[in-house]
């Protein structure tokens, strides 16, 4: 049963790091979709 | 590459399910009477709710070498009349200049939206939810008819390894990071129908959003169980002649038999199999769900089936359209994949003795090692005998 609470921790760890890898690869559907004339930042 | 074009050609046969191109009649209508435009027959026809050609109007954009002078009527729209770029508009056939970037941002009008929505509201809900509900009636009826598979003779009280601790881990990543997608994946798709009006909007809100995030990021955990778990057991899962044999006894389930296995049986090779290329299929759609209008898929897709089955599946696909297709498919195959699990979880735990604790603690009883997966049993002590690890 270790292995299998281990194996559930570790999916929620992937989950949380997935979204700050994806910011460090500069990935952001913001930049996608829109472009500093048109960002309202 | 062959994989590439594998997952290309699973995408797309499911498509063919829900195209309207199948739904078309291809009859024609007269209509020199209005001079090309719509007819009263079309407009019965969409009352009635049926297919219609809309290449009469898709198609006719004008003609800009028809343009009269600019100084002349006309003149400043060239050869098309306002009703022809109206008529581009709608069927996406202009380039217009936008400011901001990306593939979508020039769309102004998306015509397939709506078929899309009513699809995936109607149809995909409806059987979808059904066809879950259904087979977990279906498997509580099953259960008091045949009861639990008993091991015959009682446990032997010894335990064989069965899977070691990495099978387990990957097998654990993958089934319950599959297990928060399909429910978060059901909340996303059906809250609005079923969940809001017992809940309310306030209480649904956050519930949404947690399942967005959750489903957009254990998405990873299961692609890497996934991966794990086809190099870990793909050569296992080759099938054999065995197999067969297996097959038509059943597995044993109604006869009480048991016939030879190795370490996997040909019921759980077709799980694994169809875990493996639904959950590809699954996974590529998600990728191209997850980056919105980066990883369009079907217009390829359906260019290499036109070609190869000679159909004329649409190749020329608005951005959104190519999100449209992902989530139906994306729906579909998930559903499916949802129907296999239900069936492994119930052999699994309730509807087996012995069977849970394979991945359990890795370790089953050597009575229903030998009665379900005999040739493997023979294989492992044939090893130990050797002195080499199971």
């Amino acid at each position: 049963m270790k292995v299998m609470i281990s194996a559930f921790v570790a999916a929620l760890v992937i989950a949380s790091l997935a979204p700050v890898v994806l910011d460090q690869f500069g990935w952001s559907s913001a930049e996608q979709a829109s472009s500093e004339s048109v960002r309202l930042e | 590459m062959k994989s590439k074009l594998f997952s290309a050609a699973v995408l797309a046969l499911a498509t063919l399910l829900f195209n309207p191109a199948w739904a078309q009649d291809g009859s024609t209508v007269d209509r020199t009477a209005t001079g090309g435009a719509q007819t009263l027959e079309d407009i019965m026809r969409r009352q009635e709710q049926l297919e219609i050609d809309e290449s009469f109007r898709s198609e006719n954009l004008g003609n800009p070498e028809n343009a009269a002078p600019a100084s002349g009527q006309l003149g400043t729209l060239g050869g098309r009349s306002d009703a022809d770029v109206w008529r581009s508009i709608r069927y996406n056939k202009i380039d217009p200049t936008v400011q901001s970037p990306g593939p979508a941002n020039g769309v102004m009008i998306q015509d397939e939206g709506m078929p899309w929505y009513k699809l995936r509201e109607g149809p995909v809900i409806t059987y979808g939810g059904g066809a879950i509900l259904g087979f977990v009636a279906l498997l509580v009826v099953f259960y008091f008819v045949r009861g639990k598979i008993m091991i015959d003779g009682g446990p032997a009280g010894t335990t064989i390894e069965r899977f070691k601790a990495v099978e387990r881990f990957g097998h654990w990543l993958l089934a319950g990071s599959f297990i928060v997608l399909g429910i978060t994946g059901l909340v996303t798709l059906m809250g609005r129908s079923f969940l809001i009006p017992v809940i309310g909007i306030d209480a649904f809100a956050p519930i949404a959003a947690g399942s967005k995030w959750l489903h957009n990021n254990v998405s990873w955990a299961f692609m890497l169980g996934l991966v794990m778990t086809f190099c870990m057991w793909v050569a296992h899962n080759i099938p054999n002649k065995l197999d067969w044999q297996w097959l038509k006894a059943g597995g044993g389930i109604f006869t009480k038999s048991h016939p030879s296995a190795r370490k996997f049986n040909a019921g759980q090779k077709i799980i694994f199999w169809t875990v493996m290329v639904l959950g590809f299929s699954v996974s590529l759609s998600g990728l191209s769900l997850l980056f919105p209008f980066q990883l369009p898929m079907f217009a390829d897709t359906f260019g290499v089936i036109n070609s190869v089955l000679g159909t004329s599946f649409p190749t020329d696909l608005a951005p959104h359209e190519e999100m449209q297709y992902a989530n139906i498919w994306h729906s579909i195959v998930a559903f499916v994949m949802m129907l296999a699990i239900i069936a492994h979880i119930y052999i699994g735990s309730v509807g087996m003795e012995g069977a849970f604790d394979a991945m359990g603690n890795g370790h089953v009883d050597v009575e229903w090692a030998r009665q379900h997966h005999d040739l493997w049993v023979a294989e492992v002590e044939a090893k130990e005998g050797k002195g080499e690890s199971s």
